[in-house]
């Protein structure tokens, strides 16, 4: 199954690699992942989406645990979390077709961030589900380029 | 190790003067601070400065190997045969390089080193300068940590760091790459001492208490267990505590490669080693126990055969200070985190408390049936084509009986491959420290350098290598470094003229098509060791063994014993690779 997990390392050079070497080289495909500073500016948040099963996730989360510059691993699979991704999508849009992908994406809370002669850029957040179907819907316009980031997660309520 | 260490000081620094130094002497003083007498390298251009503050230390004996790898494995032998960290120091670009294959050995075998590595300056890095290789990540699957240090002012704490995780918790080997330029800029020096700090490095030492209940528990109760412990068991320093748990409810001991000498042969209760060359009443009493004691060990497919099909029915309690090690090849019923040695004797003591009795008697007669049994196929009865050649097993049973007579003090190293085997089956080890073999990468090369390392740590001690003709010639230069610091080592090279191991996959597995493992171009390794001002001595017949083995350990200087053994000449037993403990093959098989 899918996991989400998230990782607070220390904010130093090399600490990704170190991360997502252990990942590979334990034969698993990262599927998504996002990196920045937390609000300790010592560290740093890396969300990893990874398919795995529950013995291998485990194992996963016990090597990760041994590298010394992590501090703490959070499998937010299945929890209270809130889960988002951003997208870009760059939509070949004559000028007869442009109301109807501005309401398209009005429809997803999304953000035209771009118009020119024959195509718009629209700007969408939401979950992986979400900008799965806004994408499904943009597509019979003609979709020139996507760019997707990886999700980030965070857990419900006070707790960290 | 200061595992034990109750108080939980946080860093502190010597409250006397600072003084001013360059980054290179703070490194040497901090080395000093550390306690640390004898360092193994290889100087280079991007390691200079630390060479030439290394120059000026009185504490510390430095010991240029001729081979950076040979360097590693000196160190590695130093650590495995003393318990203290081997340290390192090469320079950058090659010199690096070439202590990966070093360092990946340690590793696999949890052994602490701290490695220094030069580096082209900051300034340099990235340009791919002279000499330059990005060390740190190459070696980041093969090193519990690892350091770059580009801002001096991480330098001091990032050593003293260095040295506290490898060895703390799981041992093993740190990296720290210093860049040129910070060995030669200057800082004010206070020597950093006490347990440091790192708030995300807390390796857990003491078990839980509930679960040691539960796994003493179920030791009362079993009929069939077995202790079958690995080479944590000697990183805990937890030999006494092993042999009274065994001794109290008369548990049977399978000791791996890794913890070979952790627990007397001579004891009744002493199974020897398990697995893919172990005897069968070893695997017969894993395989048929109904509680395995796993402690300090990684249930490494060398032992288990085909893991699915190892013990499946069996309780298992699994105690070991990595808790990525437990459930990894096997599952387990009762898991402790923790040293093995306070998790032992907390067992114990609930047994005590509990006044559990032994139920093993019938099991114990059971294994010993089965090894009376066996005794008698070994390889003494079998027909030898040229009656008076030397066979292996001969050979290592002299020395074996040469090695307690002797009253000595002796450490066995070895290379990797059928002479390993053999050495493993054959001689008696009855203290930890004292057979240091690469068992998780198995390495060839190894065991002339750690020989090295263990005589440097072990002065007074009768140092063996038990070698053979293809390992000996990957690291053979390391016999320069014996002779120039009349290191007293004496290697006993069992010479097949191939690469035996996987001569015998071959025999057994390939039709007898040896496809490049015949050696047949080998040097005359008796004028090699006079070459490096060793003494050399060979011999072709069984008749020379006794007086031959009196000679090389009487030798007062480094000696090596040529021992012409036939090509096919077999470890065995042996479980078919990949395939269940109970598929063996046999002397009635060949």
């Amino acid at each position: 199954m899918q996991h989400t997990i998230s990782i607070l390392v220390d904010n130093k050079p090399g600490v990704l690699t170190r991360v997502t070497g252990l990942v590979a080289r334990r034969g698993f495909n990262i599927e998504s992942l996002a990196v920045d500073t937390t609000e300790d500016p010592r560290l740093s948040r890396v969300t990893l989406v990874m398919e795995a099963d529950e013995v291998s996730i485990e194992q996963i989360n016990k090597q990760l645990h041994k590298l010394i510059n992590v501090h703490k691993i959070i499998d937010l699979t299945g929890a209270d979390a809130i889960e988002r991704e951003l997208a870009l999508f760059k939509v070949v849009a004559a000028p007869d077709k442009r109301n109807e992908i501005v309401e398209v994406a009005s429809l997803f809370r999304a953000n035209i961030v771009d118009v020119s002669q024959n195509a718009l850029v629209v700007e969408a957040t939401g979950t992986h589900d979400k900008l799965q179907a806004l994408e499904d819907l943009l597509r019979p316009y003609g979709i020139k380029e996507i760019v997707r980031t990886g999700k980030i997660a965070l857990s419900r309520g006070a707790k960290e | 190790m200061d595992e034990n260490d109750p108080t939980d000081a946080e860093v502190q620094c010597d409250c006397a003067p600072t003084v001013q130094l360059t980054g290179a002497q703070a490194v040497i003083a901090q080395l000093e601070a550390e306690g640390v007498e004898v360092i193994f390298g290889y100087p280079g251009a991007q390691a200079i400065k630390l060479y030439d503050a290394l120059h000026d230390s009185k504490k510390i004996r430095h010991i240029l190997t001729r081979h950076e790898q040979g360097a590693v494995h000196v160190a590695d032998g130093y650590a495995r045969s003393s318990g203290r960290v081997g340290v390192v120091l090469v320079t950058s670009g090659p010199g690096a390089t070439n202590t990966v294959t070093g360092i990946a050995t340690a590793y696999m075998d949890s052994i602490p080193l701290v490695v220094i590595t030069g580096q082209v300056p900051t300034t340099a890095i990235g340009t791919d300068a002279f000499q330059e290789s990005d060390i740190t990540t190459i070696t980041l699957p093969i090193t519990k940590h690892s350091y770059l240090i580009k801002d001096i002012a991480e330098l001091i704490l990032s050593l003293h760091e260095a040295f506290y995780i490898a060895s703390s918790g799981r041992p093993g080997p740190v990296l720290i790459d210093i860049p040129s330029n910070v060995a030669a800029e200057m800082i004010h020096y206070v020597p950093i001492t006490g347990k440091p700090s790192i708030s995300s490095y807390r390796p857990t030492y003491k078990g839980n208490a509930r679960q040691i209940r539960e796994a003493a528990a179920l030791i009362g109760k079993a009929k069939r267990p077995v202790l079958y412990v690995g080479g944590g068991v000697v990183a805990s320093g937890a030999t006494s505590e092993l042999a009274q748990l065994a001794q109290l409810m008369q548990i049977p001991v399978a000791t791996t490669l890794m913890a070979k000498g952790a627990f007397d042969p001579q004891d009744v209760l002493a199974l020897g080693q398990p697995g893919m060359h172990g005897r069968h009443h070893v695997n017969h009493a894993l395989a048929h126990s109904d509680l395995l004691i796993a402690v300090g060990t990684r249930f490494s497919d060398r032992v288990t055969g085909n893991a699915r099909a190892f013990a499946p029915d069996t309780k298992v309690i699994h105690i070991d200070i990595d808790p990525a090690e437990i459930g990894k090849n096997h599952v387990a019923h009762v898991p402790i985190v923790g040293d093995a040695r306070g998790i032992l004797a907390g067992i114990i003591a609930n047994l005590q408390q509990s006044q559990a009795m032994p139920r093993t008697q019938v099991w114990l007669q059971e294994i010993a049936a089965i090894a009376a049994a066996e005794r008698s196929a070994q390889g003494g009865n079998r027909e030898v084509a040229d009656e008076g050649a030397i066979q292996p097993y001969e050979l290592l049973s002299a020395l074996n009986t040469l090695l307690i007579q002797t009253g000595r003090d002796v450490i066995v190293t070895t290379d990797v491959g059928q002479h390993q085997m053999w050495a493993s089956q054959y001689l008696d080890i009855a203290e930890p420290r004292h057979f240091i073999s690469s068992g998780g990468l198995g390495t060839m090369g190894f065991g002339l350098p750690a020989a090295l390392g263990a005589q440097i740590a072990n002065p007074g001690s009768l140092v063996i290598c038990v070698s053979g003709d293809g390992s000996i010639q990957m690291n053979s230069q390391e016999m320069a470094t014996c002779a120039v610091n009349s290191l007293p080592i004496k290697v006993v090279l069992l010479n097949n003229n191939s690469l035996g191991m996987v001569r015998q996959w071959q025999q057994l597995f390939c039709d007898r098509r040896y496809a490049c493992t015949l050696l047949e171009d080998n040097p005359d390794f008796v004028k090699l060791a006079e070459a490096y001002s060793w003494k050399g001595y060979r011999i072709t017949r069984s008749t020379e063994i006794g007086r031959a083995l009196e000679w090389l350990i009487s030798q007062s200087m480094p000696a090596l014993l040529d021992v012409r053994i036939a090509t096919e000449e077999l470890v065995l037993p042996m479980v078919v690779p990949g395939e269940a403990l109970g598929r063996v093959i046999d002397w009635g098989d060949v």
